[in-house]
């Protein structure tokens, strides 16, 4: 049986993570290559890196990091952030990413995702999507939540599963950093309604809600951040815990 | 010493350093000539098998491959070219190892791609050497090799039973990563690269 994923996420500015981490045997918690390999050990199945460096010299950077990781990890990665052409995906797929993860350039521009799933295949292209609530609809938000689109979050996913999106990356923004649990009731809708994996983020902040989100959502993964970097939970622990709770993981 | 068939399909980075972290020597076969350097061949291979087909007739090295005697892994699409043939643009293949790659069936209520971490269970070949059964892999892919009693040496369950590895004489092929299958999957590099016929 397929195991359900955990996905620590870690945020990349000039090649270096930030958020404070604090485990206690890393020399130096800002190294992506260091901090990736520990989570790799602890049992992550995957791990995601958002780029959020704005800078012109940002690519060349992030491809010299994203090698880097790919000679030190053995399990996969996705790299999303500032992903707008072809070029961005393919100098990343040939420094060893495994995914890329895009999100506003597919809004303004679809058929990117079309593009991307020809040149690369549909188990390359995950698209990230940031939904809020609004007036009793669920809509598609841009720049970290700021900027609402006109697309509503049903539509826009099963567009973007037609059009070869592999994966969707779901990021409630009324949960995310809440720490009060995962959005299962929109996150089991839209599972219901695509043949593709799902992977849930934002409200993550105790064991309960990853147990609560596979059970009552269904999802493929679940993605967190300042859990896991603050060591709040151990990954070690929650996949005993998911265990118990008869959920397949790897451990 | 081994050979990785250098024919375009899909990036092989994360091969290469999976092998440079375990002290495996590794070269680039882009010839003939050059697949007599090595003692094993590696087969890579991401994307639509009958365009990874295609550009494999391209290098000229296909009857040679079919004639080695030493060990070859082929690792996902690169496995499946080891097949007759794939339902994947109706392609035929190699046929050295004589099954069929099918496409995943979605009304099995399954999605698709198969991607991520599942168990496998084998024949205690000695590619899984020192492996446990049930030991998970990472896998992705949407087409998948049949079951065969004859020629499987280790067999996942996604809707149905499929092989996760095969084998036929000197021809071994893996659905999986091994590269991205963390240490299981290291050790399954290293068993190759330690085989003898």
């Amino acid at each position: 049986m397929l195991s359900k994923r955990i996905i620590p996420c870690l945020d990349v500015k000039d090649g270096r993570t930030v958020k404070g981490v604090n485990f206690v045997d890393l020399r130096d918690a800002g190294d992506p290559v260091e901090l990736a390999a520990q989570y790799a050990q602890q049992g992550a199945d995957e791990l995601v890196f958002l780029d959020i460096t704005a800078t012109h010299e940002r690519r060349k950077t992030m491809i010299e990091m994203v090698k880097s990781v790919a000679r030190q990890l053995n399990i996969p990665f996705t790299i999303g952030g500032g992903i707008s052409e072809i070029a961005d995906a393919e100098a990343l797929l040939n420094a060893g990413a495994d995914k890329i993860s895009i999100n506003s350039a597919a809004v303004r521009n679809p058929k990117l995702i079309e593009e991307l799933a020809k040149a690369f295949g549909v188990q390359f292209v995950v698209l990230a999507v940031d939904t809020k609530y609004i007036n009793g609809k669920n809509m598609v938000h841009l720049n970290g939540g700021r900027l609402i689109t006109e697309l509503e979050t049903e539509n826009w996913i099963k567009q973007a599963e037609d059009l070869g999106a592999g994966e969707i990356l779901l990021t409630s923004m009324d949960h995310d950093g809440t720490k009060a649990g995962f959005d299962c009731g929109l996150l089991g809708k839209i599972n219901h309604m695509i043949n593709i994996p799902i992977i849930a983020s934002g409200g993550a902040g105790n064991m309960e809600h990853f147990t609560e989100v596979f059970q009552k959502a269904n999802v493929d993964a679940a993605l967190a951040a300042s859990v896991f970097h603050y060591g709040e939970i151990l990954i070690p622990d929650l996949k005993q815990e998911l265990k118990r709770n008869h959920i397949p993981v790897r451990i | 010493m081994i050979g990785i068939i250098n024919y375009g399909a899909g990036n092989i980075f994360s091969l290469t350093a999976a092998l440079a972290r375990l002290n495996i020597a590794y070269g680039m076969v882009n010839n003939e000539d050059e697949l007599e350097k090595y003692s094993h061949m590696i087969i890579p291979g991401v994307g639509h098998a009958g365009a990874a087909m295609e550009k494999l007739k391209d290098t000229g090295l296909i009857e040679a491959i079919k004639k080695l005697s030493k060990p070859v892994l082929g690792i996902c699409v690169g496995m499946q070219l080891l097949t007759e043939h794939s339902e994947e643009g109706d392609s035929t293949l190699l046929n050295i190892i004589p099954v069929m790659t099918k496409k995943f069936d979605k009304t099995l209520s399954i999605k698709i791609p198969h991607m991520g971490w599942n168990a496998i269970q084998h024949t205690n070949n000695s590619l899984f050497k020192g492996i446990e059964n049930n030991e998970q892999f990472y896998f992705v892919h949407s087409y998948f090799i049949e079951y065969n009693p004859t020629f499987d040496i280790a067999s996942a369950d996604y809707g149905l039973k499929f092989s996760a590895a095969i084998q036929k004489n000197n021809f071994y092929g893996v659905q999986f990563h091994p590269e991205k299958s963390g240490k299981a999957g290291e050790l399954i590099l290293k068993n190759f690269s330690n085989l003898s016929l």
